[in-house]
């Protein structure tokens, strides 16, 4: 597992808040170039692991690499692609301003930024709402210039939490499309988390998380055959309840990880 | 330090500032009414009008900027913003430059509006020369924009921002000077109103009042407000964090 396809790479991650693991003890590793799906339900840590993995979250320990640096080193401020679950632009300012103002941020010279600005609205199918006011665009499409500006920069990791939450249907199929062109065409490693376990099926590899640990990590169809259900959701269903009748029987902490 | 990035986010600032005409008439705006409420006001004693509205030319610029980059970084703070930044490639000194100078901008322009306006209209007589004024002035909304970012690390919502006016500017307002004269205090309040900014910001305004040229207590008491800014500066970047629980 430890090699140079890895584009993150953590063992014995811990996060700790207000003196309680929000994390315990994850080991795992996301192949570059490929869409690993972060799957759990809401409070389980998807956040909070996505918050590590680019460096925001404090009170880290154990071993976190990101592109071959420790998670947070600043060389990866522009190599690293973050959408947070509510939308972080700014609401009096155009989508064409917001992007401007963050391709600047990221470095881009006055002359590439206008070319990099439109591609980035492009990708995010947003061109002709350029020149609106955020603020009095609808939720889903202010979520979507969130995207928009983690993408300016050409980021070789792509973190999104909860990216298609609120979305009508033709535009998740788009965007999960766009996750797909940007891994196979470009070469992004793209994280992307959901508590919408149908989604999982459209990602390579998939994280499943319960209660700050790892249940399983694993590609959608070995994770399927593996426990003998149908869907993703089944073998989600599958690994909880296996991991309960362990920690029942035992009647030790639970132990439920899972290697593929 | 990049230059680039700071102008970029001054821009920005002022980009969404423009997207909101009445606050900016506001802040332009509401310096000159009063001040010409106060010329009225003191109409029979001409004497109290040069002098309260010379202190008055550098509180005002000082409190708009206090509320307007209170708000503003409690805005860049909770709406998720800041954590995106923190997480690109900006220095902290960028982020806080832009706002300084975005805002400094915004502060010429009420700066010179109302200076103007006193001077030239209102019948301001001040022995010193106005630019002087409008040197403290610029000096005060300095000092106004850092404390506002230094409190906006303490507020959790805009309401409690907004309670940080009366509760960090006005006491400085009683102390500073404009009521009783800053000698004339009780000693435990004089002491009091010795530490605090707001009295040099006046002081300094009062030496343009009373003296022809540049004194060496106005280069002191602007120093001493720019030394303040500073610190309060220094102390605002302290709370921006890069990782956060």
């Amino acid at each position: 597992m430890m090699n140079n396809a890895s584009a993150v790479q953590a063992a014995g991650l811990r996060v700790t808040r207000g003196g309680h693991p929000v994390l315990d003890d994850l080991s795992f590793a996301l192949p570059r170039g490929r869409i690993t799906g972060l799957l759990g339900p809401s409070g389980c840590g998807k956040s909070t692991l996505m918050r590590a993995i680019v460096g925001a979250q404090a009170r880290v320990t154990g071993e976190l690499t990101v592109l071959g640096r420790p998670a947070g080193h600043r060389e990866l401020r522009s190599r690293v692609g973050y959408v947070t679950q509510a939308p972080s632009v700014y609401a009096d300012l155009t989508a064409r301003q917001n992007l401007d103002y963050f391709a600047a941020v990221l470095g881009a010279p006055a002359r590439a930024r206008a070319a990099a600005v439109e591609q980035a609205l492009r990708d995010v199918d947003l061109t002709s709402h350029a020149d609106a006011l955020t603020g009095s665009l609808s939720g889903g499409q202010r979520g979507r210039i969130s995207l928009a500006v983690a993408l300016l920069g050409e980021p070789e990791l792509l973190v999104l939490d909860e990216p298609t939450v609120g979305l009508d249907p033709v535009l998740r199929r788009d965007l999960w499309a766009l996750f797909h062109r940007l891994a196979e065409e470009r070469g992004v490693t793209v994280l992307v988390s959901s508590h919408v376990m149908d989604e999982a099926e459209r990602c390579h590899r998939l994280l499943l998380l319960r209660d700050g640990r790892l249940l399983a990590e694993d590609t959608p169809d070995d994770l399927r055959r593996r426990t003998g259900t149908a869907t993703v959701e089944d073998a989600f269903l599958h690994l909880v309840d296996e991991a309960r009748a362990t920690a029942g029987a035992a009647v030790t902490p639970l132990r439920t990880k899972a290697t593929p | 330090m990049n230059a680039a990035r700071k102008l970029a986010t001054a821009r920005r600032v002022l980009r969404q500032l423009a997207h909101d005409p009445r606050t900016i008439a506001l802040m332009l705006v509401v310096p000159c009414v009063l001040l010409t409420l106060l010329k009225y006001v003191f109409d029979a004693s001409p004497r109290t009008y040069d002098s309260a509205g010379a202190a008055l030319l550098g509180i005002f610029p000082l409190i708009t900027m206090f509320l307007v980059t209170s708000i503003a970084t409690l805005r860049e703070r909770t709406s998720g913003t800041l954590e995106r930044l923190m997480s690109m490639p900006l220095g902290k000194a960028d982020l806080l430059g832009g706002y300084a100078l975005a805002f400094g901008a915004v502060a010429v322009v009420q700066a010179a509006l109302a200076t103007g306006l006193s001077v030239l209209l209102l019948g301001l007589d001040v022995t010193g020369s106005p630019w002087l004024l409008l040197v403290g002035a610029l000096a005060d909304a300095f000092l106004g924009t850092a404390l506002g970012l230094f409190v906006s690390a303490f507020a959790a919502s805009e309401f409690q921002a907004v309670q940080f006016m009366p509760a960090v500017l006005l006491p400085q307002l009683l102390l500073c000077g404009l009521f009783v004269p800053r000698g004339a205090m009780q000693p435990v309040l004089g002491g009091l109103s010795d530490v605090l900014p707001m009295s040099y910001a006046v002081d300094g305004m009062s030496q343009v009042v009373h003296h022809t040229g540049v004194t060496g207590l106005f280069v002191r008491d602007l120093a001493i407000v720019a030394g303040c800014a500073l610190l309060a500066l220094a102390l605002g970047a302290a709370t921006l964090r890069r990782r956060t629980a």
